[in-house]
């Protein structure tokens, strides 16, 4: 598809290629659209043809299976669907869990760095600084931290819970990590929010004699609809795409419980080579996936 | 005062954890075991970095900081030089089937990264770059955040000086140059430190398209570093730190950049 952009803008450009002829705006974007034809817009077509085959990268022949590996994710007497489902409901309990706690806590962040003060730059910046680190790094970290015998949670608590083996706890720890992990990405949003709601309103309120909590409720909530709304949706769907916390935090213990849908895919089709039925299983949680975000804009759009 | 109060006791909560694992790293082998844990090292010493630096064949950590900072650096200029090019036709030329190609690239964003992995896999299989700094460093660069972000920017840019240079008969590759990318710079610093730091902490791709340990970048290297020396706290400790070091500065240094980038993506929803 890039190619052939490349191939009529070289026709277009009548032989002598200029920088101000027609071909200049194909010129322009081909490094990129190549880039995006080859290892976006190809993996998207070809996923779809591999899941439609019994696909196993070790093996010679891939024979052309048609819906079967979908259909074997929904028939409780296939090899998968057992797995496959417990992966499918660890990621919802830790999305039903992780998303109230991702909205409401920046949230209350925020509300602490919208005035103006001395330090509030330092604070900002301390409260994001956990987000630059990479999930290895954070998982490393917390995994020590939450050793029962050496760590300094169970120290400080004085308790000895088995934060990443056991249940209920590896779900707290799951969540817990995340929030310390991603609560300044969703700060920093909702405060380029508030910055964006006019001070007239607020100067209005303060006439009509609101309080500080009239003004959260009567102004500021409401101003921050659309940016709530990028937010929940986000938040959504980042915690459905979890990966690493529970591949490296938990390692999907006791027996699979935490092993999220992702670790699940990813394990079938790059580890154990069945990339079929992986590739089938990305775009049954893709669908899931749009469905939620469609919901959630009419729930928002509803409310208005 | 109670705003203080609050900040103040958040910010404990938030940084006791990181210099917890700094101080780690500074305990010896002995200590790091103890129980109950003692909150900061007695008597600090450097050794976990002298066995982390040493390394192994299974564990070569320099190699892997060279691989990491190889590999951000080239993803950061081949996103910053695709990326503009692509956003400046997208924000200032007109051209046949423009709308639909960024239709096609923004409605990318909407779907989850995940989807792509395993046919993604196939075709770095097939172009040969398995097990190579150029899986790391290529495919990446096809993200449509760039070009998405620096498009916004070049629109909200005064189109006097443009229509002044092609005036003076300058080619649109002239003002791209000589106009548009100085006037740029707050968001191409942004989006240099973005894509960098993003690469950096990569830990789900190279985790499959890397296998042999000479390759490896630091995210997956401390998964390995952890199998090898399991007990060995301060060593693995040191090991995050040296792969938290370097985007912690790089943010503490740019941190206005980042949180502007952050907040712009935020608000155009």
């Amino acid at each position: 598809m890039a190619t052939l952009t490349v191939t009529t803008a070289r026709k277009a450009g009548s032989g002598a290629l200029t920088w101000s002829g027609r071909a200049t705006p194909y010129l322009f974007m081909a490094p990129y659209l190549v880039l995006f034809g080859v290892f976006v817009l190809a993996p998207a077509v070809f996923g779809i043809w591999v899941s439609l085959h019994d696909w196993d990268y070790m093996l010679e022949g891939k024979p052309f299976v048609g819906l079967e590996n979908y259909s074997a994710l929904f028939d409780p007497a296939s090899a998968v669907y057992d797995d496959f489902w417990m992966s499918m409901r660890a990621t919802g309990i830790f999305t039903l869990f992780s998303v109230p706690f991702l909205v409401v806590l920046p949230l209350g962040v925020a509300l602490l760095l919208n005035r103006r003060f001395r330090g509030r730059t330092f604070f900002r910046g301390l409260f994001f600084a956990p987000y630059v680190l990479g999930v290895a790094v954070v998982c490393l970290m917390w995994r020590l931290l939450l050793d029962p015998n050496l760590g300094l949670v169970d120290w400080l608590l004085g308790t000895d819970i088995a934060w990443t083996t056991s249940l209920p706890w590896a779900w707290v720890a799951l969540v817990g990590v995340t929030v310390w992990w991603t609560l300044g990405f969703n700060g920093v949003i909702y405060l380029a929010g508030m910055q964006d709601i006019p001070r007239e309103l607020y100067d209005a309120a303060k006439v009509d004699g609101a309080g500080r909590w009239a003004e959260f409720r009567h102004v500021t909530l409401p101003g921050l609809r659309p940016v709530a709304l990028f937010v929940v949706t986000t938040t959504i769907l980042a915690s459905a795409n979890m990966f690493g916390q529970s591949y490296l935090l938990t390692k999907g213990a006791p027996g699979g419980e935490t092993r999220t849908a992702i670790v699940y895919m990813l394990d079938m089709g790059l580890n154990q080579y069945k990339m079929g039925s992986a590739s089938a299983m990305s775009y049954v949680l893709t669908l899931a996936l749009i469905v939620i975000s469609l919901l959630n804009f009419r729930l928002f759009r509803g409310r208005s | 005062m109670r705003r203080y109060t609050a900040l103040v006791a958040l910010a404990v909560v938030f940084v006791a954890p990181l210099l917890w694992a700094l101080g780690t790293s500074f305990k010896s082998k002995s200590e790091a075991t103890r129980v109950p844990p003692t909150p900061w090292p007695a008597e600090p010493a450097a050794d976990a970095y002298g066995r982390l630096f040493e390394g192994t064949t299974q564990t070569p950590v320099l190699r892997w900081f060279l691989n990491s900072l190889i590999a951000a650096t080239g993803h950061m200029l081949l996103v910053l030089a695709v990326s503009s090019l692509a956003a400046y036709a997208l924000a200032r030329l007109e051209f046949r089937g423009k709308r639909l190609m960024f239709g096609v690239i923004v409605g990318t964003l909407l779907v989850p990264g995940f989807v792509f992995l395993i046919p993604q896999f196939l075709i770095i299989d097939q172009l040969g770059w398995l097990d190579s700094l150029t899986a790391l460093i290529v495919p990446g660069a096809a993200g449509a955040f760039g070009v998405f972000f620096l498009r916004q920017f070049f629109l909200g840019l005064p189109r006097e000086l443009d229509e002044a240079a092609l005036m003076e008969g300058a080619n649109h590759w002239h003002i791209f140059l000589r106009v548009t990318l100085p006037l740029s710079k707050p968001a191409l610093a942004t989006l240099a430190v973005l894509s960098f730091m993003s690469n950096w902490n990569d830990f789900i791709w190279p985790v499959f398209v890397i296998f042999s340990p000479d390759y490896f970048t630091l995210p997956p290297g401390l998964s390995i570093l952890q199998g090898a020396y399991t007990i060995d706290y301060p060593v693995i400790m040191a090991g995050a730190v040296l792969a938290s070091v370097p985007v912690l500065i790089l943010f503490a240094l740019t941190q206005r950049y980042v949180i502007e980038g952050i907040s712009r993506s935020g608000l155009k929803g």
